[in-house]
């Protein structure tokens, strides 16, 4: 089953720490990444920027409206995300509590949704 | 690279033959495919344009073998004993095909190719994509494509399996009498895996999937050849045979499902039918009997039926009794109540749902609400069906249920009911 691992954050909290404990961060980072890649689980993953380079977009009624900033206002956004492949949602939960940000903020494990399908 | 299909054919039956012969004479299991992988795909860029060679099985073992070699004297040379390639590998026996190169031995390395690589030490996935690349000949792109991943990631699970076999310390022989029927059954379970890898895909887009449902009946049907008397390798078959023959019928256009009640018989493939029946009524007249044949049966009164209103239920209830009995397993239950409701009516399959409800194995899956849905409505209980069928909606994970479970609640709140 793949499951998309979504990294929530905010990054006012990360602009406060010192270099030494951002390398730290993006060491864990790095060390889970290789593991996944290795274990042949890793599918994908992006970062993104931050939230204030968000445009939102809605259409309403055959008309498009595009704002500036994110469609949900909150203190904590989507930073980013991976793409796994594993055997268990067990498993991805234990992938998601090994990256950083799920000590300070939170990751959410959500299955993807595939296009295979058994008739009933 | 686009191969013509006659020499893809022939390329995919040669791989198992090539690497049985480069194991059995170098005894590298984990750089011999490799090396046969290498020599697939020179002949796949040679052979259109320049013409099969007149025995391509030695080509392919000579190529291979020269690939092998020269991996075996880099690896070397970077360890600095080039003494020690010398001895292992002459260059001498690389110049010609080896004496029997040229004709198929009398043994097929197949099977004993298929126990490596549906090892029970391997992950699913792992023994899916080894066995798909070492015993089916497909490349690492083309797995990666059927199963939705980037090829590098298929490529390292490739790897890793090949280093857990290593690990295991396993030779290239048929496992010891006494655990070859253990080991058979995980090679059966990894085919029928591929098998419905390809079978439940939708169409559109991952259309490449559908092409494992070939390439697991042709490595079925080979195992078949090779042990013709085992009933269960029979019984896969045939649960193959005469799924696929269904798989015109099972979806529409617009890639919407199309439940089995529905379906246009018309449409089914009466070729695979026709083997199917065959071979599953004459393995059930002389080998013991055993769950793939079971279910192999049980497809066959579903294609024997011209509507589905012909349908013998209290027959196919009275083959998942024996399944239950024999190979117990919460699905088999579901499968099992829905029969009973179509013999008997609605409420002994709901009464079999109870039992999963108290069971718990199936706490959560949407198969479990899906059928509970179709019972109640069946019941006319077309306010607690639709709440099953929405329950059942927001579990799968599949698309293409989703969107079908969604329409039959929305069906039952257009009713007015």
């Amino acid at each position: 089953m793949k499951y998309m691992l979504l990294i929530y954050n905010n990054p006012a909290t990360y602009e406060g720490w010192s270099e030494d404990e951002r390398n730290a961060l993006f060491g864990e980072v790095d060390v889970l990444m290789k593991e996944l890649t290795e274990s042949g689980e890793l599918i994908g993953g992006e970062a993104l920027a931050d939230a204030s380079n968000a445009k939102t977009v809605r259409v309403r009624d055959g008309v498009t409206a595009t704002t500036d900033g994110p469609f949900a206002e909150a203190k904590e956004q989507l930073a980013g995300y991976l793409t796994v492949e594993c055997e268990s949602p067990e498993r991805a939960v234990e992938i998601a509590a090994r990256w950083p940000d799920a000590k300070y903020f939170a990751m959410e494990v959500r299955p993807v949704m595939d296009t295979s399908g058994t008739e009933m | 690279v686009k191969t013509d299909a006659r020499v893809e054919d022939l390329l995919r039956q040669l791989a198992p033959q090539v690497l049985g012969v480069l194991v059995r004479r170098y005894g590298q299991f984990d750089a011999g495919e490799d090396a046969v992988q290498e020599a697939l795909l020179a002949a796949a860029v040679q052979w259109p344009t320049e013409g099969a060679p007149d025995n391509p099985r030695g080509w392919l073992i000579t190529v291979a073998a020269r690939r092998l070699t020269d991996q075996v004297r880099s690896e070397v040379a970077r360890r600095r004993r080039e003494d020690a390639a010398a001895a292992l590998i002459s260059a001498a026996e690389l110049l010609a095909p080896a004496p029997g190169d040229a004709q198929p031995t009398d043994h097929d390395d197949t099977l004993t190719l298929l126990f490596l690589c549906c090892h029970p030490a391997l992950s699913a996935p792992s023994q899916i994509a080894l066995t798909l690349r070492a015993v089916g000949g497909l490349t690492t792109a083309e797995i990666a494509r059927a199963f939705l991943v980037p090829e590098a990631t298929m490529a390292q699970r490739i790897s890793r399996a090949k280093q857990s076999i290593k690990a295991t310390g396993s030779s290239f022989r048929m496992p010891p009498e006494q655990e070859r029927t253990d080991r058979l059954r995980v090679v059966l379970h990894v085919l029928y895996l591929i098998f419905n890898e390809g079978y439940t895909t939708t169409s559109g887009p991952e259309l490449q999937r559908s092409e494992l449902t070939g390439e697991a009946i042709r490595l079925t049907r080979a195992v078949h050849q090779l042990l013709p008397d085992d009933g269960e390798v029979a019984g896969l078959l045939a649960l193959m045979l005469l799924t696929d023959s269904r798989r015109p019928a099972r979806t529409r256009e617009d890639r919407t499902l199309v439940p089995l009640a529905e379906q246009d018989r018309n449409r089914w493939n009466q070729k695979l039918i026709a083997e199917g029946i065959e071979l599953i009524t004459r393995t059930l007249a002389r080998a013991p009997i055993g769950p793939y044949q079971l279910q192999a049966a049980i497809a066959a009164i579903h294609a024997e039926a011209a509507r589905a209103e012909d349908t013998d239920w209290p027959q196919i209830v009275a083959l998942y009794q024996v399944l239950e009995r024999i190979s117990p397993n919460p699905m088999v239950t579901l499968n099992h109540a829905v029969a009973v409701a179509m013999a008997n009516g609605p409420q002994g399959g709901l009464q079999l749902l109870a039992t999963l409800d108290a069971d718990g194995r199936l706490d959560g899956h949407h198969r479990l609400d899906a059928v509970r849905a179709h019972l109640l409505e069946m019941a006319g209980d077309h306010a607690a069906a639709r709440t099953s069928y929405q329950l059942a909606a927001r579990r799968t994970t599949s698309l293409a249920e989703q969107r079908y479970l969604t329409a039959r609640a929305a069906r039952l709140t257009d009713d007015g009911h």
